[in-house]
């Protein structure tokens, strides 16, 4: 079923292998996507986030592996490339940018040649050549080029070093931008300068963005609609608006109740239980030990990500 | 009641787990294993050496001289009729007796000026680690051969020449590890109840430090070895007829072409032993690597 | 600028630390020894005897005025006369060292391409075939002891096989080329000397080869474990997120910063190599400073004793100076 006009990921399913057992990573991935949308994938650490983006690009490597699924992007299935066909695709079509912005710069290159590097790479241009460019992209993204150009990565501050990433992804102008938590690791401050340059870019790029974010304020803020991940699973879609007006999922109740919000005076609820381990997860829908609703359904069968209303879906029994 | 063996149990469990892992670890590494038995075994060869010995490894007995292996001489004998088996199970008690004085007396030396100069820093770590700088500014087997010579040949002076060059490692380690400890918000507590220098230094630095330079210490026997040996070798170490291992090889030399056992044999126990000790080192850095471990 | 500046601080450093080397020099070779004079001549020397040789070795003077009269020499390049030779010390290293010099070019040049091009594969092929061939072949080479692969290597080329040249520099009836640097593969070339040439190629093979293994052997260990802590950075990750290629993200992003840390090692493996130099030139009669050292120490020959010493310390000291000057200029990071 063709849900998105860019890409459409389904049944995905990643595992790790570790000395422990298996880690079942992600159980079945569901998300789709529309050229020029901007999706937001929102939960807590561990849920399969990073390893979803991750898996699209397909760096999951060693001891990890992807076992199921489909991939397909602009038509293509990008599990059955083969890894030189992969290359074609990153770096031109898809882009990424990281949480530790001044870590995903090689620390022995300048600045200038990293995005030189990418541009070459991308337009099949001698390095030298792309160089021209590298002043044009280090502006667009609000950097004096003069003085940046010749810098090393430890130079930077993480703001600026985030500002070289999405200089270096948006230069080779990709159809998706994938940013995994690209603001976390960065001051409160400099996180929205960020936000609004990568809103300004993406808007005159016509860029489709994956913003990953643990927090469903920036997702809402950002992206036209909203995905909720929860141990591996995707258990509600929907445009940023309803996420926040009517959630379904009581997971998702339970995370915009732990949400706490200036002015208004009311008890901050948390989300009884952990997280689960995913070596050995719950049988049925993954979150039901920690459900206020649950149900003997709940126990056996696990919820397929339905459309209960138009434009949004969930993956839960008492929908279903 | 119920609930208190519920915490007794959770307070365990993780350090259950955690021995579990290291046995798990341990386990998947093969050559970790292998390096294990070579060195229990060696010890043991130390140990029992009079009873697994069939001959004096000392007394000549020269109507026996140069005796190709055999079943009488498992390695056959030397210039002076010794059986070269005998040598070299008498020779690990030498090579035992080695390592562990090397490592109590570098060890000392080393965790001494290190957690002095990581704990008080400023001048004295300074002076100290300038000195650490002049020892480390020799090629060790070349200091260690001056030592030696210096000091008069002999196995203890050997053994007091390679602890002199060893502590040096150990100090730089002991004092990053201090200087990590001492940092910590606890020692700060410590020191405003009013805690002398001295009293942290002694039961709250120097316990913290132990662990890590412990584990340096057993990653360096099989390269005290080597050195020990190559000093025997060269003449700089233990004197005949003392069976060190190095030394015999030297004995070996002059009969390499006809009589080429004298050498091959206790070298090859060098080898295989470093080798133990060396898989041994390894499979212990795997294990606590904190990257394996996750 | 920057670098400038860390290389003046480094130098000053040095030179602090090989003062240092001096006086402990002086320490061993003049304060440790109970009776040096009577280790040298035995107990039972006669007494004009004992105070003669008191005399050449300056040592009926007080302690404080051989130290100046041994550091003041020092400043004037002036090492002391040897016991045995009668020749000054300096004369003595500057005949024995470019042996140990070329002997060390040989065997850091075979251990740093073998190590280096074998690290990186066993990274690459992680737990492939190749990976557990380099492992084994390191862990070998860092734990056996190099006087015995040497003596089993001449033992089996030399003795049994004829293969390959045993001891010395060169054959009995080969004539030495002209002296212009000490070293022969170079001076046999610069006198059109092509015979020497070959032999003393030949003869460098297996010193060489024994020295260079455990050397080999380390840096291969030491350039696959940071090759794989390279691999897990975050950069890799952009670097393939670029769709270059794995060829570009290892030998471009992966070894550039994984050969940071080898280079250190390669610094201390010339230590290593040094101190091998001592074992391998025993063997092989190499007549290089190792050799040279080893029977002064035999011999008591204290001049020589303190003079080889201070120089090993002093080259020693040099290559790390210049390792950590390499270090620098390859990583950006350092030059703070």
């Amino acid at each position: 079923m063709e849900r998105g006009s860019l890409l459409n990921v389904s049944g995905l399913r990643v595992i790790f292998h570790t000395y422990r057992g298996t880690i079942k990573a992600l159980n079945g991935v569901e998300l789709w996507l529309n050229e020029e949308e901007r999706l937001g994938i929102v939960g807590e650490t561990g849920c399969g986030k990073s390893v979803t983006a991750l898996s699209i690009m397909r760096l999951i490597e060693q001891p990890g592996e992807i076992i199921d699924g489909s991939i397909i992007f602009a038509g293509h299935d990008l599990l059955k490339f083969s890894e030189d066909d992969m290359d074609k695709i990153r770096g031109k079509q898809i882009s990424m940018i990281f949480q530790e912005p001044v870590a995903a710069l090689n620390p022995v290159f300048k600045v200038g040649f990293q995005i030189a590097e990418t541009i070459s790479h991308s337009r099949g241009i001698s390095v030298k050549d792309a160089y021209a460019e590298v002043k044009e992209s280090l502006e667009m993204v609000g950097l004096d080029w003069q003085r940046t150009i010749d810098l090393y990565a430890h130079e930077l501050s993480g703001g600026m070093a985030q500002r070289v990433m999405i200089a270096m992804a948006l230069a080779v102008k990709p159809k998706l931008l994938i940013a995994d938590e690209p603001t976390s690791a960065l001051d409160v401050t400099i996180q929205a300068q960020i936000l609004e340059l990568l809103d300004k870019l993406v808007t005159v790029g016509k860029n489709a963005v994956i913003l990953i974010t643990h927090d469903l304020g920036i997702a809402s803020e950002f992206c036209d609609r909203v995905a909720v991940m929860y141990a591996g699973n995707v258990i509600e879609v929907a445009s940023s608006a309803e996420i926040f007006d009517q959630p379904l999922h009581p997971y998702t109740k339970g995370l915009i109740e732990s949400i706490p919000v200036i002015g208004k005076s009311r008890e901050l609820v948390g989300i009884p239980g952990v997280v689960p381990d995913l070596v050995d997860p719950p049988t049925g829908c993954r979150f039901h030990p920690r459900c206020k609703h649950v149900f003997d359904k709940c126990y056996s069968d696990l919820p397929s990500l339905t459309e209960v209303k138009p434009n949004h879906h969930v993956a839960c029994h008492l929908y279903q | 009641m119920v609930e208190k063996s519920e915490t007794t149990i959770s307070r365990w469990k993780p350090i259950i787990e955690d021995w579990k892992h290291t046995f798990y670890l341990w386990k998947r590494t093969k050559l970790a294993m292998i390096g294990t038995f070579i060195v229990i075994g060696f010890i043991v060869m130390a140990v029992f050496a009079p009873l697994l010995a069939p001959y004096d490894p000392i007394k000549t007995n020269l109507p026996e001289r140069l005796k190709a292996p055999s079943k009488q001489h498992l390695f056959g004998t030397d210039q002076f009729g010794r059986d070269i088996f005998s040598r070299v199970i008498y020779g690990a008690r030498i090579e035992v007796w080695i390592i562990f004085l090397v490592t109590v007396i570098s060890g000392v030396i080393g965790v001494a000026v290190g957690v002095t100069a990581g704990y008080f820093g400023g001048v004295i770590d300074e002076i100290l680690m300038r000195i650490t700088d002049i020892f480390l500014a020799f090629p060790r087997l070349i200091l260690a051969m001056a030592l030696s010579a210096m000091l008069g040949r002999g196995l203890t002076n050997a053994i007091l020449a390679i602890s002199l060059v060893e502590w040096t490692v150990i100090a730089r380690l002991a004092r990053a590890e201090a200087m990590k400890v001492k940092s910590q918000p606890y020692i700060e507590a410590i020191k405003a109840v009013g805690a002398s220098n001295f009293r942290v230094l002694i039961f709250h630095v120097l316990p913290m430090c132990l662990s890590p330079v412990l584990v340096q210490l057993t990653l360096r026997m099989g390269t005290i070895i080597l050195t020990a040996a190559g000093l025997g070798f060269l003449g700089l170490g233990a004197q005949p007829p003392t069976p060190e291992w190095g030394a015999i090889v030297s004995d070996g030399r002059s009969y390499l072409v006809q009589q080429w056992w004298i050498s091959t044999f206790p070298g090859l126990f060098i080898a295989v032993v470093v080798l133990g000790f060396n898989l041994l080192g390894d499979g212990i850095r795997d294990i606590l690597d904190p990257r394996l471990r996750r | 600028m920057k670098l400038g500046s860390f290389i003046i601080r480094r130098l000053f450093l040095m030179l602090l630390v090989l003062f240092g080397v001096s006086v402990l020099v002086f320490v061993i070779a003049k304060v440790i020894p109970a009776d040096p004079v009577g280790a040298i001549l035995g107990g039972n020397a006669p007494i004009d005897l004992v105070e003669d040789m008191k005399r050449r070795l300056g040592l009926d003077k007080p302690l404080m005025n051989q130290f100046i009269d041994y550091m003041s020499g020092i400043l004037r390049g002036d090492l002391g006369t040897s016991l045995k030779s009668n020749r000054p010390v300096a004369k003595d290293i500057a005949n024995f060292f470019p042996a140990t010099l070329e002997l060390s070019i040989c065997a850091t040049f075979l251990s740093v391409v073998i190590g280096i091009f074998l690290g990186i594969l066993s990274a690459v092929y992680r737990n492939k075939f190749i990976d557990h061939f380099a492992r084994v072949f390191s862990i070998l080479g860092v734990s056996m002891p190099v006087f015995w692969t040497g003596l089993l290597l001449l033992l089996l080329f030399y003795f049994r096989l004829g293969w390959l040249p045993g001891t010395g520099r060169l054959g009995l009836f080969v004539t030495p080329p002209t002296r212009y640097t000490g070293l022969y593969l170079l001076d046999s070339l610069l006198s059109l000397n092509f015979e020497a040439f070959k032999d003393a190629l030949a003869h460098l093979v297996l010193p060489s080869i024994v020295l260079g293994y455990s050397a080999a052997a380390s840096i291969a260990r030491i350039t696959r474990s940071s090759m794989l802590d390279v691999l897990r950075q975050d950069f890799i990750r952009t670097a393939k997120a670029k769709g270059i290629g794995k060829r570009l993200v290892i030998y471009r992003h992966a070894l550039r910063n994984a050969l940071i840390p080898v280079v250190t090692i390669i610094g201390l493996t010339f230590g290593g190599l040094l101190e091998g130099a001592v074992l391998t030139e025993t063997i092989f009669g190499w007549p290089g400073l190792g050799r040279y050292i080893v029977n002064s120490l035999l011999l008591l020959d204290y001049p020589a004793i303190m003079g080889g010493t201070l120089f090993v310390a002093v080259i020693y000291s040099l290559v790390n100076l210049i390792v950590d000057i390499i270090y620098a200029a390859l990583d950006p990071r350092m030059r703070i």
